[in-house]
């Protein structure tokens, strides 16, 4: 049995030596792909030019900026923790919405807002204009059939034009 | 010499402009029509003018005239003469000057009309012309003078100034600055005079809503009298629209044309007052109602139109098209808030005699419908505002600067844009007055039937989203309800005077220009929406560095890069010009050229792509213009674009439809009307 105690250390140094290296090589940091630099980027606006993405911003200080985003990307952030991390260093402008919070609420309640009560009061004068069935019945003639009321429609509406 | 002739004639177009206001409102106060006809004459003279100014500005450009300072920051002596004469309005003094050229050819123009009939509106149509006018000029004058020149003062420093400052010399560089690299496009060339033809034209209804309501004729004398002018202003908007997007996928390096940009956005807005204007003056014409709403759409229009202007003048919100910025953001906003409160006022004093004649008879109405219309286009506008102007109010409050961007628009106009295109689809079906679920399904079976062949034939194509497959079916059932409108009324009055049904097609669009151009404009917009969703929704996009020889593949492509040369042109560019091959599913289809041009003289430096276009899609090259360019390697952002070109062509279409509407009739204007009494009875003739 002692003739096989020799191998035990070989086999020790071995294990060691694989789990080291599989461990390295899931350390390894991951080299992003320009399209995955370009897919965070365009999320972000150029921190110091008025408007203009991330991705397709040309001056040197975005390059830079793109740079950074490979950058955490190999180091393992998602896209929300690099958007986060922007949003920490240089202000709420980077980000394409402004985040729900406070004031900036007011960005996205207000339109539909208005356009519900632009609904509403639309409904209320419809009713309010509406001449009852009644008296709509009596106004309206009977509905023809449909090859001659469109005739008839289109030629009264040619003639009020 | 050529300066102090541009400089004297907008000093005394501005004098004009003071005098014709002074003896319209003088005129009508005293009742002495000789008073009104000089402001007339007075503002005919305007239009010469101001064209003398513009004829000395643009020769001081073409020629190089770089003392004058504005000649020196927009042109240089390598740029070509159509690009030095089109510098006119490339820069904010110029641009001004420009806006002031049109408009006094627009107020010219409608001084030149019959007056006889409608005497009353010419005053105060010559006093909202020439307070218009009149502002301008004086931002001319006071801020944004082209002709100013530049003089080196005795301490070495240049400044701009009209005349000479003590002691100083006149300075003349021996180069200028040179016109924006971005703006050296044919589609920026025409781009801007489409859109201030557009902005200045809505200025005309505007002063004769305003002159209705100040002399109290309220029936619907004034809309139809500005109803065509409303058209083209609208046309004049669409095409300038549809150019500026043209131009942002030629030059800007997306690989798309709109990006929700609050210069864009700030031409969009007057775009959709104006759209809901033009659809709801129909309803009064046709039914006597809506007279408030009107006011209030064209008061906004008319707004929105300065408002623009100012947006893209004033730097207040920078973004890529803000080119100029200077100091008259005071000026414009003290302006847009003056006359809105001042046209609002008049409006409120008038509203009682601004009481609908008849009453909604049906939900299903087509003018029920137009109405529901109006409310989608103006749920786009508070959007489209909002979202500009909340950036600078989250700065006025909180101090932190906030972008709102497309992903915002985006989501909150999608749903609008599909309601709207449905009603486009509903409402040319419904009758004026009266319509009920029964005869609007009768009329409207046919074409949904035929529409849902789009999504089926989209589903068996591989299309699984269901965002596109709906989008696919409105496109269908809007395209299907005009066409189906195309051929019944053809079909009926082919019938009744036993006409071919081509001849009869022709004549019942030449009786009812409006009514067929719209139904063109709405197969317009139908092939426009075709090409959004593709763009927006299957559009892909890579980028990489690749060595000469190397290849990158996008979808069914390849490209390879083949070459690169570098060289000096003779407008004074240094390009990098890529070659390369583009297969298509292996085969060989064509050579692309992308490049990236550095400007010497403005140290900018722009990409332009090389595109492969085909009724399917664009493949779409750039050069990465941040990263060397070498013939041992490249960096090249590809695009594929499905479907892209349906929106040049629905544009093309649109503006097709828009012509038609637009056109002259042969109608006389005393067909329109045979009697108005005062007190809002409406008494029209037709």
């Amino acid at each position: 049995m002692k003739r096989w105690l020799w191998i035990l250390p070989i086999l020790l140094i071995a294990l060691t030596f694989g789990v080291v290296t599989a461990q390295a090589q899931s350390g390894t940091p991951h080299t992003p792909t320009d399209d995955e630099v370009n897919a965070v980027a365009g999320q972000l606006y150029c921190p110091v030019c008025e408007n203009i993405p991330l991705d397709v911003c040309g001056t040197q200080a975005c390059a830079q900026w793109r740079d950074l985003v490979r950058e955490k990307l190999s180091q393992g952030y998602t896209a929300d923790e690099i958007k986060a991390y922007f949003a920490e260093q240089y202000g709420d402008r980077v980000l394409a919405e402004p985040p729900r919070r406070g004031l900036n609420w007011l960005v996205y309640i207000l339109p539909p807002a208005f356009i519900l009560a632009g609904l509403f009061i639309l409904f209320q004068a419809f009713r309010t204009w509406r001449i009852p069935e009644a008296e709509q019945a009596q106004a309206s003639p009977p509905v023809p059939e449909v090859g001659d009321e469109y005739l008839r429609r289109l030629e009264e509406e040619l003639k009020k034009r | 010499m050529l300066v102090n002739l541009g400089y004297g004639a907008v000093f005394i177009t501005a004098l004009l402009c003071l005098y014709s206001i002074g003896a319209a409102v003088y005129g009508v106060q005293r009742k002495q029509a000789v008073w009104v006809d000089s402001a007339r004459n007075a503002m005919l003279l305007i239009f010469p003018l101001l064209s003398l100014a513009a004829l000395s500005l643009v020769i001081q450009l073409v020629t190089s005239h770089f003392e004058v300072a504005f000649v020196a920051e927009v042109t240089s002596r390598a740029m070509p003469t159509y690009l030095k004469a089109t510098a006119w309005w490339g820069g904010q003094a110029g641009s001004l000057l420009f806006w002031a050229w049109l408009m006094s050819a627009f107020t010219s123009a409608v001084t030149l009309r019959k007056w006889e009939r409608d005497r009353e509106f010419l005053p105060w149509v010559i006093v909202v012309g020439m307070v218009t006018l009149g502002f301008f000029l004086f931002l001319i004058l006071a801020f944004e003078n082209p002709f100013a020149r530049l003089w080196a003062l005795p301490s070495g420093r240049v400044e701009a100034h009209m005349f000479a400052p003590q002691g100083a010399t006149l300075f003349i560089p021996r180069d200028g600055n040179g016109l924006n690299p971005l703006l050296r496009h044919p589609g920026m060339i025409i781009h801007p005079p489409m859109l201030y033809l557009g902005f200045v034209a809505f200025v005309i209804p505007y002063a004769f809503a305003i002159a209705a309501l100040i002399t109290g004729r309220t029936d619907d004398r004034w809309i139809r009298l500005t109803r065509r002018w409303a058209l083209w202003a609208w046309l004049f908007l669409s095409l300038g629209l549809i150019l500026g997007a043209r131009w942002a996928y030629d030059v800007l390096g997306w690989g798309g044309y709109w990006g929700w940009d609050p210069v864009e956005i700030s031409a969009f807005m007057p775009w959709l007052s104006g759209t809901a204007f033009v659809h709801s003056v129909m309803i009064q014409e046709k039914r006597g109602m809506l007279k408030h709403w009107n006011m209030i759409l064209i008061i906004t229009t008319y707004a929105l139109v300065i408002f623009g202007t100012f947006l893209t003048r004033s730097g207040v919100l920078s973004s890529v098209h803000a080119f100029a910025q200077s100091e008259i953001g005071p000026a414009f906003f003290l302006f847009i808030g003056l006359t809105f409160l001042a046209s609002m006022s008049l409006l409120f004093w008038r509203w009682n005699s601004l009481k609908a004649n008849n009453q909604m008879t049906s939900f299903l109405s087509r003018e029920a419908l137009f109405m529901l219309n109006n409310v989608v286009f103006m749920g786009i506008l508070v959007i489209c505002f909002w979202g500009v102007i909340f950036p600078l109010i989250s700065e006025l409050v909180t101090g932190q600067k906030v972008t709102v961007g497309p992903p915002f628009y985006e989501r909150a106009t999608a749903p609008l844009f599909v309601v709207m295109l449905l009603l486009m689809g509903i409402a040319p079906l419904s009758a004026w007055r009266h319509s009920t679920a029964k005869t609007l399904g009768r009329a409207m079976w046919k074409p949904f039937v035929v529409s849902l062949l789009a999504p089926i034939l989209a589903f068996a194509g591989g299309i699984r989203l269901w965002a596109a497959l709906l989008t696919f079916w409105l496109a269908a059932f809007v395209a299907a309800v005009t066409l189906y409108e195309f051929w019944r009324g053809a079909q009926a009055r082919s019938r009744r005077h036993a006409e071919p049904l081509p001849v009869a097609l022709w004549k019942l669009a030449g009786r009812n220009r409006r009514r067929y151009g719209g139904y063109l404009i709405h197969l317009g917009v139908v092939l426009m929406s075709i090409g959004i969703i593709g763009i927006e929704v299957f559009q892909t996009e890579t980028q990489r560095t690749i060595p000469q020889g190397g290849e990158i593949t996008l979808g069914a492509y390849t490209m390879k890069y083949d070459s690169l040369a570098i060289f000096d042109t003779a407008d004074n560019r240094n390009a990098a010009r890529a070659v390369v091959s583009v297969y298509k599913n292996g085969e060989y289809v064509g050579e692309l050229h992308p490049r990236r041009d550095f400007f010497y003289d403005s140290q900018q430096s722009m990409t332009i792509p090389g595109v492969r276009s085909t009724w399917e899609d664009d493949f779409y090259v750039l050069l990465v213009d941040w990263l060397p360019v070498t013939a041992e390697g490249a960096t090249f952002k590809v695009f594929h674009n499905p479907l892209v070109n349906w929106v040049w062509f629905g544009g093309l279409v649109f503006i097709l439809g828009t012509l038609v509407a637009a056109w002259p009739e042969r109608e006389t204007e005393s067909a329109a009307v045979t009697a108005w009494q005062p007190g809002g009875v409406h008494a029209t003739g037709d």
